[in-house]
């Protein structure tokens, strides 16, 4: 599903904010990407989601190598990811429920199956009232728990969240990565960054773990 | 709500484009008026061209210009193939066209005038000049034939600087018009480089971006291009009616050639701001699409 050769990343003239990074996630797999501030989690993610091309190094996603991938196919590539970021990213301007139907709208879904999806979701995430409101008149758990709607709308293949549980309280976190499992077990593969190293723990699952741009062991 | 979708990109929240209209505007004012001024000029040297065609003028100088004189052109003229018809303007005729410059005081006997031929070619006829002179220079030495190329070729040589300096007016304000779309576009990029980012990280293609860029400054050219072409057709009518109001003798005697334009003319001239629009929207399209080709 995701493999990575050697790669390396820097930003313009910088340092290498991640070394000679090899890894590979199975198809299906659950991992924590863990590592403390600064470390490279956030752009090891970035990576994955094609939002960076690395400086060095090969990255294969979807049993394709990304460096012989034409750009115009890298389109329905992103549509199999799905991301949940750090900040949210939300658009200010749409409601909750416009901004869950966005994957599906750039997919080119009916309207009528995308009304149909939302609608459940957010009534799962447990804000079916607040499908007209905007992001910012929403708490920041509840804009969290817009932004992983989402990511899962789509029912993407791989799953990537940049601290997704960060703004929760502890039972609505745990919520929501029992929806991680559960997407999970239909197949998706999942990637979680964060730096609750407990939390990780606690759930199990295989860790990547990154110290200073590279992978050391938990 | 959410029965009513609203655009992922926020384009009509930002102030980069709300000046285009404004900024469009006067280019299609500027180009109406070129365009009018083109066809109007087109529309009357054709009219001359007519008016004109199938007539030929033959000149008697003072010095030559005996009734024996004309009388001999006459019949030279007359004689040859290809004339319909040759007449001697008399003194009340050369009188009268001569009355608008010099008013009715002089009478024309008092002047010394050249005495002048009207000369009618038959229809679909091509009479040989150069044997028509060389008979009219024998009948009648010093008498001059002007079929009136000359000055139509001066005519033509000047309505195609005008028409020149009209497309050139058209292109310089077409050109300005991309220009601008192009800078404000780049703004709207700038301005909206959050969520465009985040489009494309969700597998948006590049046009399904560009498209909402494409319909803003559709819908921006457009409403400029209305406010200009209005604009422009109450000047295209005031300065039709100044033209009019030039006239010293009525309309046949215009000073400057009527600005009226035909149906199918006013019906070009209303395709300007759909142009305008269209022009707009392909200029939006091609800079987005140039402009998120470099996006990962």
């Amino acid at each position: 599903m995701v493999r990575f050769e050697n790669v390396g990343m820097r930003y313009g003239t910088g340092p290498e904010v991640l070394r000679d990074l090899s890894l590979y996630l199975p198809p299906g797999s659950f991992h924590f990407l863990t590592g403390a501030s600064g470390a490279g989690k956030s752009t090891l993610l970035r990576l994955m989601y094609l939002g960076e091309r690395p400086t060095r190094g090969l990255i294969s996603l979807f049993d394709q190598d990304l460096s012989r991938v034409k750009r115009r196919n890298l389109a329905p590539m992103r549509r199999k990811i799905g991301v949940v970021f750090q900040d949210f990213r939300l658009l200010d301007h749409l409601s909750a429920f416009d901004n869950v139907a966005l994957p599906l709208r750039v997919a080119g879904v009916a309207e009528t199956r995308i009304r149909q999806n939302v609608t459940e979701l957010l009534d799962w995430v447990g804000l079916a009232d607040k499908l007209a409101a905007r992001p910012p008149t929403l708490s920041g758990g509840q804009q969290q728990r817009i932004a992983i709607a989402r990511a899962v709308i789509a029912r993407p293949q791989l799953l990537l969240a940049d601290e997704p549980t960060g703004n929760v309280d502890d039972a609505m976190a745990l919520r929501l990565l029992r929806l991680f499992e559960e997407m999970n077990r239909l197949g998706t593969t999942v990637v979680l960054a964060t730096h609750n190293e407990a939390l990780a723990a606690r759930l199990g699952h295989a860790r990547v773990h990154l110290e200073n741009g590279e992978l050391a062991a938990p | 709500m959410i029965g009513r979708r609203r655009d992922d990109i926020p384009l009509r929240r930002d102030g980069t484009a709300r000046f285009l209209p404004w900024l469009i505007a006067p280019t299609v004012y500027l180009a109406a008026i070129a365009i009018a001024f083109m066809l109007a000029l087109g529309g009357a040297l054709q009219e001359w061209d007519r008016g004109l065609a199938g007539t030929m003028t033959v000149e008697l100088p003072p010095s030559a210009a005996s009734d024996a004189a004309v009388k001999a052109a006459l019949t030279a003229l007359r004689g040859m193939p290809g004339i319909a018809s040759a007449t001697a303007l008399g003194r009340a005729a050369e009188g009268k066209l001569l009355a608008p410059f010099l008013g009715t005081a002089v009478a024309p006997e008092e002047l010394e005038l050249p005495r002048l031929i009207d000369v009618r070619v038959a229809t679909g006829a091509a009479p040989d000049l150069a044997a028509l002179k060389a008979r009219l220079a024998a009948a009648a030495p010093g008498a001059v034939l002007d079929d009136h190329q000359q000055w139509l070729d001066r005519l033509y040589a000047l309505a195609l600087s005008v028409e020149a300096t009209g497309l050139a007016i058209v292109a310089m304000v077409s050109a300005a018009s991309v220009l601008t779309v192009i800078f404000t576009t780049r703004a709207g990029l700038a301005v909206h480089r959050d969520v465009i980012e985040l489009l494309h990280m969700m597998g948006a293609r590049d046009s399904y971006i560009a498209r909402q860029f494409e319909r803003e400054a559709l819908r921006l050219g457009f409403a400029g291009g209305v406010a200009g072409l209005a604009l422009a057709v109450v000047t295209i009518w005031g300065l039709g009616h100044a033209a009019a109001a030039t006239s010293l003798v009525g309309e046949q005697a215009a000073l400057l050639p009527e600005l009226r334009l035909v149906p199918w003319q006013w019906g070009a001239l209303a395709l300007l701001p759909v142009a305008a629009g269209l022009a707009a929207m392909a200029t939006a399209r091609i800079t987005l699409l140039r402009a998120l080709a470099r996006l990962p």
